[in-house]
């Protein structure tokens, strides 16, 4: 349920890009890192719903999700990790330590 | 058609006043744990038996998230620490503006340790970082032992899991819950997660969370 107030967020940045150019958008890229816990379609529902009457209204959002950095505690190498059952592809050790998730990005906006 | 890059960072605004808040509490030393789970994990039960039980070692405050209601804020203020109470009206999660509003709201100068007890909700809030030195995640038995492999993003992300209501194993029969099935799953998704199985009720097990809280106050007061 906290897609909402990354929509609300996106719908805000997008419309000032969009007010800039006096164009009507049609298409955003987004990424962010896994750790958002961020569900496609309920982002995508959230926006539609704010987007609409808005120079955003029908806007089509592409969410890219990066993949979780670790670093290993053992020999220090990063790698990407899933959650199901994570561990250094170097050294096979468990113990690594969370980097920070790949921010939230508005990358692109296509108009 | 054309295409345009922006790269612009969203919700960037929460980072702002994340990094705030951590500076705020580092100027006066004082420890910051958020504290988030399912509702009716027993995290304002475990607040109150903390603050009562360490009143004369630990000055504690409470910032107290909550979509309606003062209800947790008046348990907390029985208690006589400092409390503040946010309402989210809606929102499942406490975001860094609204802890950064209720941080200047508390005696922070007078406190060794401030917990922020979140929204009951185990997805949300974890995507919010607020400032805190570390989040606490709570895990009652009744709501069984495969919330670790279904809900991993928290239990990666926690310092600390205590796992709470654990005199209900003692009626046997009553719960089906299996401690180490817990342990092994969050220790595989961040092996130094510090694991304290607790009852909040009849304080068995409470004291090791207590000697943890009281070895970090210390740490984070030098």
């Amino acid at each position: 349920m906290h897609e909402m107030m990354v929509a609300e967020n996106l719908l805000s940045a997008i419309s000032d890009e969009a007010a800039k150019r006096k164009i009507k958008p049609i298409g955003a890229k987004i990424s962010c890192g896994k750790l958002y816990a961020i569900n496609d379609e309920v982002l995508c529902f959230a926006f539609e719903a704010i987007a609409k009457d808005t120079s955003c209204e029908g806007l089509k959002l592409q969410i890219e999700h990066k993949p979780i950095q670790c670093r290993c505690k053992k020999c220090n190498e990063t790698f990407n990790a899933d959650f199901s059952g994570p561990k250094c592809p170097k050294c096979s050790s468990e113990d690594f330590e969370l980097l920070p998730d790949a921010p939230l990005l508005l990358e692109e906006i296509e108009f | 058609m054309q295409k345009v890059n922006v790269a612009k960072k969203i919700l960037s605004a929460n980072e702002e006043y994340a990094f705030k808040n951590i500076l705020i509490l580092t100027e006066h030393k004082t420890l910051c744990l958020n504290m988030i789970s399912s509702p009716g994990s027993g995290k304002t039960t475990i607040l109150t038996r903390t603050i009562n039980e360490l009143k004369d070692q630990i000055k504690i405050g409470v910032i107290e998230g909550d979509i309606q209601t003062d209800i947790d804020a008046e348990k907390i203020r029985a208690t006589k620490a400092p409390v503040v109470q946010i309402n989210t009206d809606g929102a499942c999660h406490l975001s860094a503006a609204q802890v950064n509003k209720a941080l200047k709201n508390l005696p922070i100068s007078e406190l060794d340790l401030i917990f922020i007890e979140n929204v009951g909700n185990l997805v949300c809030p974890s995507a919010f970082e607020l400032g805190e030195a570390g989040k606490i995640v709570v895990l009652s038995v009744a709501e069984g032992d495969d919330k670790p492999a279904k809900y991993p993003v928290i239990f990666a992300k926690s310092k600390v899991l205590l796992i709470n209501k654990i005199d209900l194993l003692n009626a046997e029969a009553l719960v089906d819950f299996d401690i180490e099935r817990v342990e092994a799953d969050a220790r595989k998704l961040n092996k130094g997660i510090e694991i304290f199985p607790i009852s909040a009720k009849t304080g068995e097990g409470i004291t090791n969370w207590y000697n943890w809280l009281i070895k970090s106050v210390k740490k984070s007061s030098v």
